[in-house]
């Protein structure tokens, strides 16, 4: 099996982190992972991807040119991806900022209103990220939700343990995610 | 849960640098392996080490050439331009045997060309991109893991021939993050009576690759031709994956070994005969294998992230034995699978 | 009658003939550092970076480990040793082509960063090895090869005054223009390159020792007008004297 993911959007989302957290999920479990970042003409622009690879064999191109799973948490990431992802493939769109909506009928879109989510209900845009990694989570099922804790835990250990608030304010974020996901995906 | 961690590229070829005992880093910004001074401006204290950013290229490979000297594990990294400024001293250690460790996190080009990940510097790096009858003994790293043991290799390969080698790796590989497993840190080194550390105790040492006598330089090159003769035949690396069979072999070095390797994996489960050989030297090159690989395929497809510069070495191991087809892609625009894959197909449906 | 030995080779230099030209300078200031290096007894911890120029050979001439550098890249090369081997003691040898032109970056920089080494520049105005071509230090109205007219600074601009630059820098521990064509001058000049590799010993940082040297050959002189030329010509453009001393 193997998961092909591009997670796109404004640098300063949090996206390249989020993709490395779900790549060290993936390690977590004993499987081959790859994140590469955005390399386009952007890169200093402000724009900010990164792909990232799960998969039970060897990974050849860790370049991932037909995704499974795109996520676009801005308008140019939706028009730039929406046209690669793979036919039966899935695209979750950050309704919030993205007022277009979804133009493929060959894949599943879920329009989700992540920024919204982030400010009103968890009252802080820096768990965005944690927010869409629910979302993409509930989407591929690419990893357990065990590794998950431990790659946050791997990561933001040392932080997180002088600040609980925070460890709890990120679960609870994800948990929004996936939540929102499941709300749109029986919608 | 993995013994591995999750590294970039640039990170585990420094960190690979440290394990190898390299104490004096000197080198200068630019993208995309910046994250390499990066990485030894904040561990190379930490290691008891130098790391000192030079005032330019030029600099950065004068300061190696002179740490190289002292007979110290020493290494510069750069990308394209960078890496043509630094060629003559290149050329000069060669000439003066003195081993180091270079490394190209190659871009785009020609010229500033852009910052994405690109082969074009194949030329270059096996060809003499400096002046004069020198080789750099030349590894292409496809993985974050390779990244760490050519590292480590190359430090070796360095000191056993006492000759520059050159990581020729590019900015995916460079940037990209897999897991890593972190070989034991290197505890022999080998003993280096030439290097000037001051002559106490014995006569003087010279470090110099200035021969006024023609009939002495002409003796001087000899002997560097004899070492990479040698070099040549006991240093080779290359690996092949599904070639016993194949009618297609595609040849690929670095990032597009990865994708040809995708574009195999794909092709086989079409039921397509196609294999891949994959040079991790990319100088000494696996010209005999491919020779005989040519022999009894259908065609060779070069894959390449440029205008085609290695295809010109396969074209003269396989010296028109089979007929080799090329694909790339310059300036740093990433080879699509499907239009390998579509090449896969035209060339085996042209031969049957 | 007992025999008393008054003039012997320093250790630091080995006994074999040079090839400088007749009243060049080169070996009165080989044989000052080689004096220097004898006298602070650190023969068997120096090791010398050679440049390109006339002194291209100044590597088969000292007796001590030698590094032969690229043109203009010696400070550079020099930075990679004392780095490597912080201990040893240090000096690069470098004319003006090779220290004013190509290798300016270099100096500049190793000077900026006041690397603990020492630096010979000596200065003749010219580039000997070459054929007598116009320097970074060719005075205004000299004639070269590439300069057959006399420099014209409307051309080719005025020449540059190294070590009133390199003082102007907070890295160095001493800078200092000397000469060698009158005995007190090689008495000072002495001095001065003592100075330079005792500020070094001490881990004061770079010290620049200037020396208004001669070339007979290019400047179409006898070895004698040579001399003369350096008070007639040189000397107004290049004063000599310190230009910057930090306190030991």
């Amino acid at each position: 099996m193997m998961h092909e993911m591009i997670f796109a959007g404004f640098g300063g989302q949090g996206i390249m982190l989020m993709g490395q957290l779900l790549a060290q999920a993936g390690l977590e479990e004993g499987r081959h992972v790859s994140w590469i970042p955005s390399y386009g003409p952007e890169m200093r622009g402000g724009a900010a991807n990164c792909s990232v690879v799960i998969s039970d064999e060897v990974i050849g191109a860790p370049v991932v040119q037909k995704p499974q799973l795109a996520l676009a948490m801005n308008l140019q990431s939706k028009e730039r991806f929406e046209d690669m992802v793979a036919p039966g493939g899935r695209f979750i769109i950050n309704g919030s900022l993205v007022p277009d909506p979804p133009r493929r009928s060959d894949i599943r879109n879920y329009v989700l209103p992540l920024s919204d989510l982030a400010v009103d209900e968890l009252k802080s845009a820096k768990v965005l990220n944690m927010i869409a990694l629910g979302a993409v989570f509930e989407a591929t099922g690419a990893v357990s939700e065990e590794s998950i804790h431990k790659a946050m835990d791997f990561m933001f250990g040392k932080k997180l343990a002088r600040r609980p608030d925070l460890a709890a304010l990120n679960r609870k974020a994800f948990q929004a995610g996936r939540e929102a996901l499941n709300k749109a995906a029986r919608a | 849960m993995s013994d591995k961690v999750l590294l970039k590229g640039t990170e585990a070829c420094a960190m690979g640098a440290i394990l190898a005992g390299c104490r004096h880093y000197f080198g200068y910004p630019i993208t995309p392996q910046t994250e390499i001074p990066e990485y030894f401006a904040k561990y190379m204290p930490e290691a008891g080490g130098v790391f000192l950013q030079a005032e330019s290229e030029i600099a950065a490979i004068s300061m190696v050439y002179g740490a190289a000297a002292t007979g110290r594990r020493t290494m510069t990294s750069s990308s394209g331009p960078g890496l043509s400024l630094k060629q003559e001293t290149i050329s000069t250690l060669s000439a003066a045997e003195l081993p180091c460790l270079i490394v190209n996190v190659a871009r785009g080009g020609p010229g500033l060309g852009c910052i994405q990940g690109a082969q074009s510097d194949y030329f270059q790096s096996v060809k003499g991109g400096g002046h004069g009858d020198y080789r750099l003994l030349t590894l292409a790293p496809n993985s974050v893991q390779e990244m760490m043991d050519l590292s480590i290799l190359g430090f070796e390969l360095a000191d056993k021939y006492r000759n520059p080698v050159l990581i020729l790796s590019d900015g995916v590989i460079g940037q990209m993050m897999e897991p890593v497993g972190i070989p034991e840190a290197v505890t022999f080194f080998p003993e280096k009576p030439w290097a000037a550390t001051g002559a106490k105790g014995r006569g003087k040492n010279l470090i110099n690759s200035l021969y006024l006598d023609a009939a002495r330089c002409e003796e001087h090159n000899r002997h560097l031709q004899a070492k990479f003769a040698r070099i040549a035949e006991s240093e080779l690396r290359y690996e092949e994956f599904d070639t016993e069979d194949a009618e297609l072999v595609l040849v690929a070095y670095g990032i597009s070994s990865r994708i040809a390797l995708s574009v195999k994996n794909r092709a086989r489960a079409e039921g397509l005969k196609v294999g891949l050989l994959r040079p991790i030297t990319l100088w000494p090159f696996p010209s005999e294998a491919l020779r005989k690989l040519a022999d009894r395929v259908k065609g060779l497809l070069v894959v390449e992230q440029s205008a085609g510069q290695m295809v010109e070495d396969v074209r003269l191991a396989v010296c028109g034995r089979a007929p080799v087809a090329f694909h790339g892609r310059p300036g740093g625009v990433m080879i699509q699978m499907d239009d390998v894959q579509a090449k896969v197909r035209e060339l085996l449906a042209g031969e049957a | 009658m007992e025999e008393k030995l008054v003039f012997s080779r320093p250790e630091a230099l080995v006994d074999m003939p040079t090839h400088y030209c007749p009243g060049c300078h080169h070996g009165i200031i080989h044989r000052l550092v080689a004096e220097v290096i004898d006298e602070l007894k650190v023969r068997e911890s120096t090791i010398g970076v050679a440049s390109v120029g006339c002194s291209i050979l100044a590597y088969d001439y000292f007796n001590l480990d030698m590094v032969g550098a690229l043109h203009g890249r010696a400070p550079a090369v020099a930075t990679g040793v004392k780095r490597s081997q912080p201990g040893s003691v240090v000096f690069t040898y470098q004319g003006d082509g090779d220290l004013a032109a190509i290798g300016t970056a270099e100096i500049i920089h190793a000077a900026g960063r006041g690397e603990n080494i020492t630096v010979l520049f000596i200065n003749n105005a010219i580039y000997g090895m070459t054929g007598g071509q116009m320097a970074p230090t060719t005075l205004g109205g000299q004639r070269t090869q590439t300069s057959p007219a006399g420099r014209d600074p409307k051309l080719a601009g005025n020449p540059l005054r190294m070590s009133e630059i390199i003082a102007a820098l907070s890295g160095p521990s001493y800078v200092t223009r000397t000469a060698v064509n009158k005995p007190a001058r090689i008495s000072q000049t002495r001095k001065a390159i003592k100075k330079a590799f005792e500020l070094q010993l001490a881990g004061h940082g770079l010290g620049f020792v200037e020396v208004l040297s001669t070339c007979p050959t290019n400047w179409g002189l006898s070895p004698v007008e040579a001399g003369q030329w350096v008070d007639s010509h040189m000397i107004p453009y290049y004063p000599l004297g310190v230009f910057k001393e930090v306190e030991a």
